[in-house]
């Protein structure tokens, strides 16, 4: 590496007119006498730089105590793999989103384009069959996870006092996902989504009052038109997957504050002194 | 432990010693600035919200045209055979928006009556579309029935309901002749009598209560 040579004698600054910042001070003592030289300084910060990111972020968001108030909980004695089902639909959900924006790049909502667009990623779009199959297929798991994820609450009693709240949302959850798997079937526009879309919406309406309207809205119109493809397109991939992520926000949080519950199996241990009276 | 009514602040800005304020004035000036900005946010998102989703509700409210389609002349029907007949119900869209129909003439002998009730029943159109959720039916000529493959719904020669899952008989549509030839409008829906009634989708009973559960809709296009 080449060096600049300042010449050794430098006329020295009156004193007062160097501020104080800028004046050689004596090194610190974890410094150790000599000065380092630049290599092993750049080194040592190279290896402190992760942590002074982190430190950096943290000290101006306080995030630590978020993550560490998140991920380092207390779980009970006794928890098992059938905690992991809700984690494991979160999983499904993700899969969804992220393979989801990609067929968005693709895919065209309009009743003459729809079938060819899905056609053309499916044949011939570079590993366009593979990432359709897994937001197809991952659909179906997400369904299946999220009813096991529904039977390990109920079953272990986890939806009581004071968790009633996160069925609730977790109900709500189950209907979105529901009404996600609906709209998305008819996407691919051929024979079978169509049919069954036409079957799904009349289902819909034959709820009293409120169906013969609901099915208007859905259709945007009496009929299957024109604009009833782009908006279940929209439902499906704007309206309801935000609401989605927020619920899943607040189910996740209410899982932190509250904590797991034990599996029902597991006896409740008193203190040792009680247990003593108690004989 | 002191009189917690003791820090009840005085209701009203004269009793508190607001300078200027008014006899029994009540509104302080925080008061009314903190209902102000609310105001101001929740007119806001009333600005964005209100119209977006008039917006998408528009189709519900959104009285459809009637279209009259072509399906061919007088001479192609028959009292006694129907003819199915593919016209476009839903323009713009391609295959999608085509339908198909049983079309024959009206026929005293099974229809009862001696005249049509009205100009629209000179020829009669039953939709292919099944009353229970909306598969398309298919007339089988030998047995005299229109049988729909999904749930296996089967109705008789005028769209009565015969067998299977199906709550009421088969739409029909306005038919009109011009200039010889025969036009298709505006669907509407039967009860088990036949009676009119404002096209209804499928699954939707017209007998009895159901014509209330089920009310007719803004969209419904006229002929």
């Amino acid at each position: 590496m080449p060096r600049i040579r300042l010449p050794s004698k430098l006329p020295s600054p009156p004193p007062g007119a160097v501020p104080k910042a800028l004046r050689p001070s004596p090194s610190r003592p974890q410094e150790g006498n000599g000065r380092k030289s630049l290599r092993d300084r750049a080194i040592e910060d190279g290896a402190e730089a992760g942590t002074t990111v982190v430190d950096w972020v943290d000290e101006r968001t306080s995030l630590s105590g978020a993550v560490r108030w998140t991920l380092f909980r207390k779980v009970p004695r006794g928890t098992n793999w059938f905690y992991t089902l809700g984690s494991a639909t979160l999983f499904a959900f993700l899969n969804q989103a992220v393979t989801g924006v990609f067929l968005a790049m693709y895919y065209d909502p309009s009743p003459t384009r729809a079938y060819e667009s899905i056609r053309f990623i499916t044949n011939e779009a570079f590993l366009g069959e593979f990432v359709r199959g897994m937001h197809k297929w991952g659909s179906s798991v997400m369904v299946i996870l999220i009813f096991l994820h529904m039977a390990r609450v109920f079953f272990f009693g986890a939806y009581k006092y004071p968790r009633e709240l996160n069925w609730v949302i977790g109900v709500v959850l189950l209907i979105l996902t529901m009404t996600m798997a609906f709209t998305g079937y008819l996407l691919p526009f051929d024979q079978r989504s169509y049919w069954a879309t036409i079957v799904g919406v009349n289902i819909n309406g034959t709820g009293a009052f409120i169906g013969p309207y609901l099915s208007d809205f859905l259709r945007a119109g009496p009929d299957f038109g024109a604009t009833t493809l782009s908006r279940f397109y929209a439902i499906h991939m704007l309206l309801i997957p935000g609401a989605i992520a927020a619920l899943i926000g607040a189910h996740l949080y209410l899982v932190a504050k509250l904590g797991t519950t034990a599996p029902p199996w597991l006896k409740v241990e008193s203190e040792p002194e009680l247990r003593e009276r108690e004989v | 432990m002191p009189d917690k009514r003791e820090n009840i602040q005085p209701n009203t800005t004269e009793e508190r010693g607001i300078q200027g304020a008014y006899e029994g004035e009540t509104v302080t000036r925080r008061r009314f600035m903190v209902g102000t900005t609310h105001l101001a946010g929740a007119g806001a998102v009333m600005a964005f919200t209100l119209p977006a989703l008039a917006f998408a509700l528009g189709p519900v409210f959104e009285r459809q045209k009637a279209t009259w389609e072509d399906v061919g002349p007088v001479t192609a029907f028959n009292p006694d055979q129907y003819v199915p007949v593919n016209f476009t119900q839903t323009p713009g869209i391609g295959d999608v928006g085509r339908t198909t129909a049983y079309v024959r003439r009206f026929n005293p002998a099974i229809d009862g009556g001696q005249e049509p009730r009205d100009q629209y029943e000179a020829y009669i159109a039953i939709s292919t579309r099944c009353a229970h959720l909306g598969c398309p039916v298919r007339y089988v000529a030998a047995a005299e029935r229109f049988i729909c493959p999904c749930h296996g719904g089967v109705y008789d020669k005028l769209g009565k309901v015969n067998g299977g899952p199906p709550v009421r008989p088969l739409d029909r549509f306005y038919t009109r002749v011009r200039a010889g030839r025969v036009q298709i409008g505006p669907r509407f829906s039967v009860n088990s009598e036949l009676n009119r009634f404002s096209p209804r989708d499928p699954g939707e009973p017209l007998d009895g209560i159901g014509q209330y559960l089920y009310p007719a809709r803004f969209t419904t296009a006229k002929p």
